[in-house]
């Protein structure tokens, strides 16, 4: 893989992601004449802006070649935090920083498991799902607590600048930063490096393991960030809190043209995807399509989004020997032999 | 020392170790809850332990091809479903045509999998994050949102979980735990002594030497997904006769356990490395400490948590054990070679 290749292959991927967001976004003018209400498009983002928030981390994770699993658990396991602390009479700012930093040590225990133990990150992240998942049961039990301020639940419903609330500008913020982060300082080339190939990174005198433990525990502050946000949004908090959210993020990402395998991917692929997947989603509700076929068209756009491509790859490969047969060629040494790849693990 | 080295392979030891934390984890239970030692008590576990058994077999199949099956909960939750309405519908079926029909449900479920992961060409975890959320959507359409209740079935199904096949004295070994015992037994030789066990074992070991030798991986990948739906899909039928009561929701999560039971196993989540026993080992222990956990009441909470725990703790201490280990296990293959000399001398 070359470096001018993958740029090219980048920017088709942008294209055609921004082609199916007209068609999507076509698509659902003429669906519903309520689209483009100012209402609906701040609904768009309102309901799934806790997704958007870990999807930018989640880019980053990725990116470096591995996975955590647990995003879903940690934001469950801060909204119940932070509704557990309130509710033994702490005020909710103290709260919300107790779940800020449970998310961390959630982050910083998968960091250190991941990189610094080298257990595939598949694993513990595994693990951390269910653990963490299981702490919040531990905390609230059947319980479900609610009542929080008003200020705090308007933080999360009501709009600060016409009806998008205070949640989307961070979100907004998040996403500058995260795309500057990923695509021009040297950690977001670090990032790319590792993800490439780790070993060569580390012969470039990258420390690997720092910055993979530095970007699990990022991952994890933003997901309690993001749980903290669900539970000012719901203004309620049950021990399932945001439970299967890790699937629509990691679709997102992977839609976004970002490897599985690490290496490859754009924060502006990613942004367009979500926009993708958001007005999708949003497109299904106006015409009351139930959550759970919602869910399952996630999942077929999930597993097309790496089969697409794989597609296009194997046609490239074709057409050159379709061509070289009609005019006469012998082919040698031209078209590289396929490679044999089995499915490789992660 | 050294005899015991070269008869023992360190997997063996592996699986020792893990009827060793069995047998620590039953006596702390049994110093913590009254009448833990009960016929009663067994019979729980067993029928717990026998759906994650059957369920880990399949899943030890794929897992040693470096692939991973998350969907088996949904393909556990869809086959207990529709089974569960066909016999309500039709109640003179034979139980072994309705276990043919969950397995073959399930093994259609797990073909697509392995299609689309050998011959897509797409991750596996991706692949199976994928068809578990479309599996259960099938399912959720399918239902209408409707669930299976216990009276709809025939009385067979519904007394399966009480037949014992032997007994003895108060203790007995009902049909589903013979059922994965059976279905473990199996595998075990089928993995051991078989070209198609093998064959897994060098895939998931070094993929590109299993192309030199020949060996046709997707395949053979698509064959271990087919046959980890398909014991996905008699376990769905188990997991009826054992429930009888069969919503949308059912099985939601198996799958965690089920890979948690083999990664706690020993089997390498990297593939190449495992043996059924051991899932089977990893199944008991997670079994028995959830089953446990119910049974003292204030804590049924900290089942997850505690779950997590195991997992995390039994994959760093196999990392680090086993790392150690191996150098020192087979270094005495190497200092033995010298010495035999000498005796031949």
């Amino acid at each position: 893989m070359q470096q001018p290749k993958r740029w090219a292959r980048l920017k088709n991927w942008e294209t055609l992601m921004f082609i199916i967001l007209c068609v999507v976004v076509v698509g659902n003018l003429r669906l519903s004449e309520h689209y483009l209400d100012l209402n609906n498009l701040a609904n768009i983002f309102h309901l799934s802006i806790e997704k958007s928030l870990v999807v930018l981390i989640m880019a980053f994770v990725i990116i470096n070649g591995e996975i955590d699993l647990s995003v879903a658990s940690v934001m469950g396991l801060a909204a119940t935090v932070l509704a557990e602390r309130y509710e033994a009479g702490w005020p909710i700012a103290a709260g919300f920083a107790m779940a800020l930093v449970v998310g961390l040590v959630c982050g910083l225990l998968n960091g250190l498991f991941a990189a610094y133990m080298g257990i595939p990150s598949l694993i513990v992240t595994l693990a951390g799902s269910i653990g963490y998942r299981g702490v919040a049961r531990i905390l609230l039990e059947d319980n479900s607590v609610g009542d929080f301020p008003n200020w705090f639940t308007s933080l999360g419903q009501d709009g600060l600048i016409g009806p998008f609330p205070a949640t989307i500008f961070v979100f907004l913020a998040l996403f500058i930063l995260g795309f500057v982060i990923l695509q021009y300082s040297v950690f977001g080339r670090y990032v790319y490096a590792i993800g490439n190939n780790r070993a060569a990174a580390e012969y470039a005198g990258i420390n690997a393991k720092q910055v993979k433990l530095t970007i699990f525990m990022a991952s994890g502050l933003i997901a309690a960030l993001a749980g903290a946000f669900y539970a000012a949004r719901l203004g309620n908090v049950r021990a399932n809190a945001a439970e299967g959210f890790e699937l629509d993020i990691i679709t997102i990402v992977l839609l976004g043209g970002v490897s599985i395998f690490g290496g490859t991917g754009t924060m502006i692929g990613v942004g367009l995807s979500l926009l993708v997947v958001l007005n999708l989603r949003n497109g299904m509700s106006l015409s009351n399509v139930d959550g759970n076929t919602q869910t399952s068209v996630i999942g077929i756009l999930l597993i097309l989004s790496v089969l697409v491509p794989n597609l296009f790859q194997l046609l490239q490969r074709l057409l050159p020997r379709v061509f070289s047969t009609i005019s006469g060629f012998t082919n040698k040494g031209g078209a590289p032999e396929p490679k044999s790849q089995v499915s490789i693990h992660q | 020392m050294n005899k015991i080295r070269r008869w023992v392979p360190l997997q063996r030891l592996r699986e020792f170790s893990l009827v060793i934390i069995l047998i620590i984890v039953v006596l702390i239970f049994g110093n913590q809850i009254d009448n833990y030692y009960t016929p009663r008590t067994f019979n729980r576990i067993s029928s717990t332990v026998a759906l994650i058994t059957l369920v880990a077999v399949g899943q030890t199949l794929v897992v040693l091809t470096r692939n991973v099956d998350l969907s088996v909960g949904s393909v556990v939750g869809f086959t207990a479903y529709y089974v569960g309405r066909y016999v309500s519908k039709n109640e003179d079926i034979s139980p072994v045509m309705l276990a043919a029909l969950a397995m073959s449900i399930g093994a259609g479920m797990g073909l697509i999998n392995g299609l689309l992961v050998a011959y897509g060409r797409i991750p596996a975890i991706v692949v199976t994050l994928g068809t578990m959320a479309i599996y259960r959507g099938v399912l959720v359409e399918y239902s209408d949102s409707k669930s299976v209740a216990t009276r709809q079935l025939p009385d067979w199904i519904k007394e399966l979980p009480q037949e014992s096949i032997l007994k003895y004295g108060e203790y007995e070994l009902r049909a589903l735990p013979a059922i994965a015992l059976v279905a473990a037994i199996i595998f075990f030789f089928l993995l051991l002594y078989t070209s198609f066990g093998r064959r897994l074992y060098a895939i998931g070991s070094s993929p590109e030497a299993a192309n030199l030798a020949g060996i046709r991986a997707p395949r053979m990948v698509t064959l271990a997904f087919t046959l980890c739906g398909a014991m996905a899909g008699l376990g769905g039928m188990l997991y009826l006769a054992r429930f009888g009561t069969i919503t949308v929701d059912a099985a939601r999560g198996m799958e965690l356990q089920v890979v948690a039971a083999v990664v706690v196993g020993g089997v390498n989540i990297l593939g190449g490395s495992g043996t059924v026993l051991g899932a089977m080992l990893g199944a008991i222990l997670i079994g028995t400490i959830e089953q446990s956990l119910i049974r003292m009441n204030i804590n049924e909470f900290w089942k997850d948590a505690l779950l997590g725990l195991c997992i995390i703790i039994a994959v760093s201490v196999d990392r680090i054990l086993i790392n150690q280990l191996t150098p020192w296990w087979s270094r005495t293959e190497l200092q033995r070679m010298p010495e035999e000399h000498h005796a031949a001398a």
